[in-house]
């Protein structure tokens, strides 16, 4: 158990939302007025760029692990500590504590003090993207405020400290379903100016009647989703299928208890978690 | 400060090339920490060993391999993996052209700007004309061995490009259940509606600051100092009452707010 703690910090500093853990990412509160709605916070995407794994060489399935720089010794959890570097070498250590200590009281839940409406969000902000599902017994108040912003169409907008970064996000419903997407601050984005684009010249209206002819000619009323889809993963696994069918290049290992690299079901964890059923899962 | 560019390419249009530049939209103000082992306060590095002995592996001496089924693996070799490497290329090339609303947020990864690369003309007409026909641009391009799927948008007078997450990144609503539970009643959504009309307003980005990050550094530079900041214990309160009373109560409080504004 002591090194599946180990694997969450790493992927807690980056909160790259992976698959891995089954648990809620976060839970918290989600209020507006004075409503109080507990919600559990789930990743809403999920990495599939890299299914591959690092093998030894039998084909034995490897671990990253940390280890001490001066005793060569690897590290679990609780013997690493988080340090800011003020100078270079030295390090400030910050314990998960003190940073949960430093958020100020009303930054732990996130307050819907101001609905908009989504589309007027420049896209520029939108960052990640995280599923809530209603938690202990929130389900009422959940499915009002999914509910209502559903069919006035809105966003609620709030920031929130949530394991040691604070976070602008923008909370709206999708089949009844409240999605979570954080959004960058202002001071996060650059303007043209800082990147020294040049100033607008006037144009030829010619030149723009041309583009806009061409936009016409190639326009869809939709997204053609399969123009989203991963042609690399794609390669890959076709790859894959067609060494499986030689027997080719293929290992097999006794399957131990893992941890690590176990590919939990977010869809099922997602799924029950909304039925109400998360303790099972 | 003027950015560099990171990558330069030609946007192709039908028979229309654009050449183009591309710089950061982002400017990343995460404070930064490192890991630190807890006894010597030096920063630790991270190897690959064996899961079930925890035994080291040289670098070398690593192999990639795709799991077909628990315990069975097909091993990939270099060659392999660089087979599958797109094509350098220089083109980002339009599929289609779309109304923004089509694109859903969770899609949208990061942002660059694109600039011109020399003659500005063809560039600022692009953009004026996206923007005349409200329309985003579906594209495709490969930066650094990696292909790319993204949206072009007129922002102002420039050029955007997303990056855009694949299909198989975004996990959808629509294939969740509704949640389960019992549904409001007409006189809590009304209420609700009343509150959520009292809070509606424009989305204004200068209205939102990060101040916790100021917070930690703060207390960084305090605790560099020597100093021990005090800091309050967390409490967490949990209160339940009626969604009744609580709704009434915050469209009173809301009402009598705008009020005294």
């Amino acid at each position: 158990m002591a090194r599946k703690k180990a694997t969450r910090r790493r992927t807690s500093s980056d909160d790259d939302g992976n698959a891995r853990a089954p648990r809620p990412f976060w839970s918290g509160t989600l209020t507006f007025g004075l409503v109080s709605v507990p919600v559990d916070l789930y990743p809403g995407t999920r990495t599939n760029r890299a299914p591959l794994r690092m093998l030894g060489p039998k084909g034995e399935p490897l671990s990253r692990r940390y280890f001490s720089q001066k005793t060569n010794e690897d590290l679990e959890d609780d013997e690493m500590i988080r340090g800011y570097e003020i100078e270079k070498d030295k390090y400030v250590p910050v314990t998960d504590e003190e940073l949960e200590r430093l958020a100020p009281e009303s930054s732990r839940d996130i307050d819907l003090r101001r609905f908009v409406d989504l589309q007027s969000i420049p896209p520029l902000y939108f960052d990640r993207s995280y599923f809530l599902a209603p938690s202990e017994g929130s389900e009422k108040a959940y499915k009002l405020l999914a509910g209502t912003m559903e069919t006035e169409d809105l966003a609620g907008i709030a920031t929130f400290v949530m394991r040691g970064k604070e976070y602008l996000v923008a909370i709206f419903p999708e089949n009844g379903i409240l999605r979570a997407e954080t959004m960058r601050f202002p001071d996060q984005i650059r303007s043209p100016k800082q990147v020294d684009l040049p100033e607008k010249k006037k144009v030829s209206a010619a030149a723009v009647k041309k583009f806009e002819k061409i936009i016409s000619q190639h326009s869809d009323k939709h997204l053609s989703l399969k123009e989203l889809k991963d042609e690399r993963t794609e390669q890959l696994m076709k790859l894959v299928a067609k060494k499986r069918k030689q027997h080719k290049d293929i290992v097999e290992v006794e399957e131990p208890e893992r941890d690590e690299g176990k590919v939990v079901d977010l869809m099922e964890v997602l799924k029950k978690s909304l039925a109400g059923k998360r303790k099972a899962a | 400060m003027a950015a560099r560019a990171m990558w330069k390419g030609d946007l192709k249009l039908g028979s229309t090339k654009v050449p183009v530049k591309l710089y950061s939209a982002v400017s990343d103000q995460t404070v930064r920490f490192h890991i630190l082992d807890v006894k010597s306060k030096h920063r630790v590095k991270q190897h690959m060993v064996d899961a079930d002995s925890g035994k080291e592996v040289p670098n070398e001496e690593i192999q990639k391999g795709f799991e077909v089924e628990p315990g069975t693996f097909v091993v990939l070799d270099e060659n392999e993996l660089a087979s599958l490497e797109p094509e350098a290329s220089r083109e980002i090339k339009v599929e289609q052209f779309v109304p923004p609303k089509e694109i859903p947020p969770e899609y949208y990864d990061r942002p660059y700007y694109l600039g011109p690369d020399g003659d500005s003309g063809a560039y600022f007409a692009l953009a004026e004309a996206l923007k005349s026909r409200e329309k985003e641009a579906v594209v495709r391009w490969v930066m650094r061995k990696q292909p790319y799927v993204g949206a072009i948008r007129a922002d102002d007078d420039y050029l955007v490009l997303y990056t855009l997450r694949n299909r198989e990144e975004v996990l959808s609503a629509k294939d969740l259940p509704r949640p389960a539970g019992r549904a409001p009643d007409k006189k809590e959504l009304s209420m609700a509606k009343q509150l959520v009309e009292l809070l509606k307003g424009e989305f204004d980005p200068k209205d939102y600051k990060d101040e916790y990050r100021a917070r930690v550094m703060e207390f960084v530079e305090k605790k560099a100092k020597g100093h021990k900041p005090k800091l309050h214990l967390v409490k967490t309160k949990r209160k339940t009452t009626s969604l009744n009373s609580v709704l009434s109560k915050s469209i009173a409080a809301l009402k009598k707010q705008k009020k005294a504004a």
